[in-house]
């Protein structure tokens, strides 16, 4: 739904050339949501600006919906815009509309009628749950109505694709978790392909079907969740569930789905091992609990115990 | 001088002055509107930058502003006589105080445009609006409540401003306050001329800061 390829932004900023981003390759399939995690400075927020052109790529093409909008004039990128919404950290709702207004925004824009538009923002507005609150200035909404307003704006064109911009960080944790709510029932009420870029671990997990972890302007591992969390050496695994640094000799294992199993039990019984705990973690992903465990083994069979495990399902990582 | 004549003078001045400024504000906000609006969008990273066209503007601007209204006033005679036919009369006036009074507000436009927030243009550039929608519909709106503002406090300039016109021949409470009050002597017409002038002034402002507020409070 979202294609990015070869993607390079590089500044210039009074003689001075700064990279924001480089060799970014993005695939965002139809219905899923995206998350691109960083932190701020990793040019997250750039790649997304991006991916509706609102800043254009120095090399790179970007294709959204089967359109290539690397390609089209403005007039052009401005039709293909309507139809991808895009919320915002701050919300940016106008403060001189009352909500109805800014919902009626885009609409206005698009050149609707006026019952049309009246209409149509009613219905929105049903959509997210504000549908009292019409005639109400932002000014006296609270954060997390406003982002609703953001989402009902953001849904006017009937977009296939929803561009969230740190939608969730300038909400607190009771709010963020009723907005990544209703983005995932849109998700999957509307079919809506979402792509979002957040610092906040916790949005990944609670709501994304594929992550792509980024650093220093590159796109550093990029995969659906489960396919991240049994690659070796995957940070998102390492992000997810924080350990302490190993020593030589540790195990790790990471486990999706599994954790009903009483795996560490089955190996001690099995084989001539002593397992000792040394940490773990663990996390509802995606609705599937999943998590890592620090282990020391020692004894006979160790390296029969380990291929045990691995054949089991989980990712056996050995220091050295 | 009775209190009958004091009054008529009054009256008839306040009225002339009332002219100046009614006329030379509607000019000021059809000249310095548009000129503060174009030098926010021609800046550079602006709805149409132009590097070149910003300078110039700026220097207009600038010049305006560097001239004390009384020179600027005398300085700009031949130009009132070829707009007018005159350079005497209350409409007259209305040339130099507009030419006074636009590039000082363009300057407090361009202030109250600068406060709206960058990501209110960028959403609306997400949602494919055209460059002069954002003009019309995201900055000028939002800029609203400031733009009040500075055109309050470019009224109660223009009052100040029509006061000196009044000095060469433009008629008003200046001219009444220069005639009565510097020439003649007479004290009570001069503090009753002080006194309108502070009762003008405070009803401008507090209208302003009323409607300021009201579209603020949104």
């Amino acid at each position: 739904m979202i294609d990015v390829s070869g993607l390079r932004k590089v500044y210039r900023d009074r003689g001075r050339e700064v990279t924001a981003v480089e060799c970014v390759d993005l695939h965002v399939r139809e219905g899923e949501i995206f998350g691109v995690l960083g932190q701020s400075g990793a040019g997250k927020s750039t790649l997304l600006r991006c991916v509706n052109l609102l800043e254009r790529p120095t090399e790179g093409t970007v294709t959204v919906a089967g359109q290539e909008l690397t390609a089209l004039g403005e007039a052009q990128l401005r039709r293909a815009r309507q139809r991808i919404g895009m919320i915002h950290q701050h919300f940016a709702l106008l403060s001189s509309r009352t909500v109805a207004g800014n919902v009626a925004f885009p609409l206005e824009v698009m050149g609707l009628g006026k019952a049309e538009r009246a209409r149509r923002v009613a219905e929105l507005l049903e959509l997210v749950g504000l549908a009292d609150k019409a005639r109400v200035h932002p000014a006296q909404l609270s954060g997390g109505q406003k982002q609703r307003v953001g989402i009902a704006r953001a849904l006017a064109g009937n977009p296939s694709v929803l561009l969230s911009d740190e939608a969730t960080s300038a909400l607190d944790p009771g709010t963020t978790q009723s907005i990544l709510a209703l983005l995932k029932r849109l998700n999957r009420e509307l079919g809506l392909t979402i792509l979002l870029i957040t610092h906040e671990m916790n949005v990944v997990k609670t709501i994304c079907d594929s992550v792509a972890i980024m650093r220093d302007g590159r796109i550093e591992e990029s995969g659906t969740i489960p396919e991240l969390l049994a690659r070796p050496g995957s940070r998102l695994a390492a992000e997810l569930f924080p350990l302490p640094a190993p020593e030589p000799g540790h195990v790790t294992i990471t486990f999706t789905g599994q954790a009903d199993e009483p795996v560490v039990s089955q190996v001690v019984r099995k084989f001539d091992v002593d397992v000792n705990i040394l940490g773990g973690a663990l996390e509802e992903v995606a609705g599937v609990s999943s998590g890592r465990l620090r282990l020391r083994l020692t004894g006979q069979e160790r390296a029969a115990a380990l291929t045990y495990l691995a054949e089991r399902g989980l990712l056996v990582e050995e220091s050295r | 001088m009775t209190w009958d004549e004091m009054g008529q003078l009054l009256w008839e001045n306040t009225g002339q002055t009332a002219q100046m400024v009614v006329w030379s504000t509607l000019f000021t906000v059809l000249l310095g509107l548009p000129l503060g609006v174009a030098l926010v969008v021609t800046d550079r990273g602006g709805l149409f930058p132009s590097w070149t066209l910003n300078r110039v503007l700026a220097l207009i601007v600038n010049i305006g502003r560097s001239l004390p209204f009384i020179i600027l006033m005398i300085a700009v005679i031949p130009l009132t006589r070829l707009i007018m036919g005159t350079s005497l009369g209350t409409a007259a006036t209305v040339v130099p105080l507009t030419l006074g009074a636009a590039p000082f507000f363009a300057r407090l436009v361009e202030t109250a445009l600068r406060e709206v927030g960058g990501d209110k243009v960028q959403a609306a550039h997400a949602m494919g609006a055209s460059r002069m929608t954002i003009v019309g519909k995201v900055l000028l709106p939002e800029a609203m409540p400031g733009l009040v503002a500075g055109l309050t406090v470019t009224v109660v300039a223009l009052i100040s401003y029509s006061a000196m016109a009044g000095t060469i021949g433009g008629g008003g409470l200046g001219d009444l306050a220069i005639r009565y009050g510097y020439q003649r002597f007479e004290t009570t017409l001069m503090v009753a001329t002080v006194v309108v002038l502070i009762v003008i002034v405070q009803l401008v402002q507090t209208l302003g800061d009323t409607v300021a507020r009201r579209i603020a409070r949104n």
